[in-house]
């Protein structure tokens, strides 16, 4: 039954994330919210495995999701089910071999398309940076605002920003960069 | 069958050995399907990748099928997109297995958290990226912050924010598009 649950989940994140891996997150994490099938943390340490590892980052956290809620069969599931929209409206522009992207009517709706999506994977970023930047519970602890911040998380924050902007590395190595002195400084 | 065999091997490849999916993997796509094989025009090729990104889906992937279709029909878009998701499938369903063993050891918690601030950082500069290519005027700033809002502070789904953007994005510029 969760396996059915989870296929039709994956077959709308296909459906609906549209402009490439990145744009699964918004779904990802309205699924978190939706089921108990893993936190929102956990996503976003879905999200680090899956920019490190080969192949397209969206199948990539399909996998991960899938066998965590399912094991094997779960990740058969959930990789069918992202991947099912696509190889349907695929197989039939092709067939069709329309030049489906110069369509007025396709154009004009990316004209609202590809701003919402960027909305949409910004507010995904800013709920990353909530779990990895601030300290909530630390917070309703004793409601110290100082407590909320985590300067440690900050400091990296910025020296990665940095880094990032000013050599254009591969994503791994910052990743790798940071679990290093995530470890050194005790994170 | 041999080409089937063939495409599946070959998108395995490519799956297996790019990282990051989508425009990484362009450049190796274009060695393996026009240089080395002819199955496709470079023209071909990006006009694939255009198409992808108009479609719902992952775009690497989207030019799998559609190549597989291209060689064998409906068999070939299924075979050619499952060699393209089969390496990833093993390799993270390997390390979902090994990561679920050791997520509780101190040593993994510290570097997973470092390793969150890295990914904000990321997510920011794929956002900077995309504002660029995709917010092009006032309607767009407008659809941007509305959106962000919409996800961030209320319980709507995205889906609904897809559907309606693309129906606002129709309404406002289609007259424009077609006077083209």
């Amino acid at each position: 039954m969760i396996l059915l649950t989870m296929f039709l989940e994956f077959f709308k994140v296909g459906l609906f994330a549209i402009g490439g891996g990145l744009a699964t997150i918004p779904f990802l994490q309205e699924l978190a919210n939706k089921y108990n099938w893993y936190t929102s943390q956990e996503l976003v340490d879905m999200i680090a495995v899956s920019e490190s590892t080969p192949g397209p980052i969206g199948i990539n956290m399909a996998t991960y999701v899938g066998y965590k809620v399912g094991g094997i069969p779960g990740v058969v599931t959930a990789v069918t089910g992202i991947v099912m929209p696509s190889v349907i409206v695929i197989i039939l522009i092709a067939h069709f071999y329309s030049r489906f992207n110069e369509k007025p009517l396709v154009k004009s709706a990316f004209y609202g398309l590809r701003p919402a999506v960027t909305g949409l994977i910004a507010a995904a970023g800013f709920e990353v940076a909530r779990i990895s930047l601030l300290n909530i519970e630390k917070f309703f602890e004793k409601y110290n605002v100082l407590d909320l911040i985590n300067i440690k998380s900050l400091i990296l924050f910025a020296v990665i920003l940095f880094l990032t902007n000013k050599y254009k590395k591969h994503p791994i190595v910052y990743l790798v960069f940071a679990a290093i002195i995530g470890i050194v400084f005790k994170f | 069958m041999q080409e089937l065999w063939q495409l599946f091997i070959i998108f395995c490849r490519i799956g297996g050995f790019t990282f990051g999916g989508g425009y990484a993997m362009l450049p190796i796509i274009q060695r393996e399907i026009v240089e080395k094989r002819n199955w496709a025009s470079d023209q071909e090729i990006l006009d694939y990748y255009a198409i992808g990104q108009t479609t719902p889906g992952i775009i690497a992937v989207n030019t799998a099928t559609f190549i597989g279709y291209k060689r064998k029909g409906i068999i070939g878009a299924i075979t050619a997109t499952a060699g393209m998701v089969f390496p990833s499938m093993v390799i993270i369903t390997l390390i979902a297995a090994f990561f679920t063993q050791f997520k509780d050891y101190q040593i993994v918690k510290h570097a997973f958290a470092g390793i969150r601030v890295a990914v904000v950082v990321l997510i920011l500069n794929a956002v900077i990226k995309m504002w660029k290519n995709s917010v092009k005027d006032w309607i767009g700033i407008v659809i941007f912050c509305a959106t962000f809002v919409i996800a961030a502070f209320t319980q709507i789904s995205p889906i609904i924010v897809i559907i309606i953007s693309a129906i606002a994005g129709i309404f406002i510029n289609i007259r424009k598009v077609e006077a083209k």
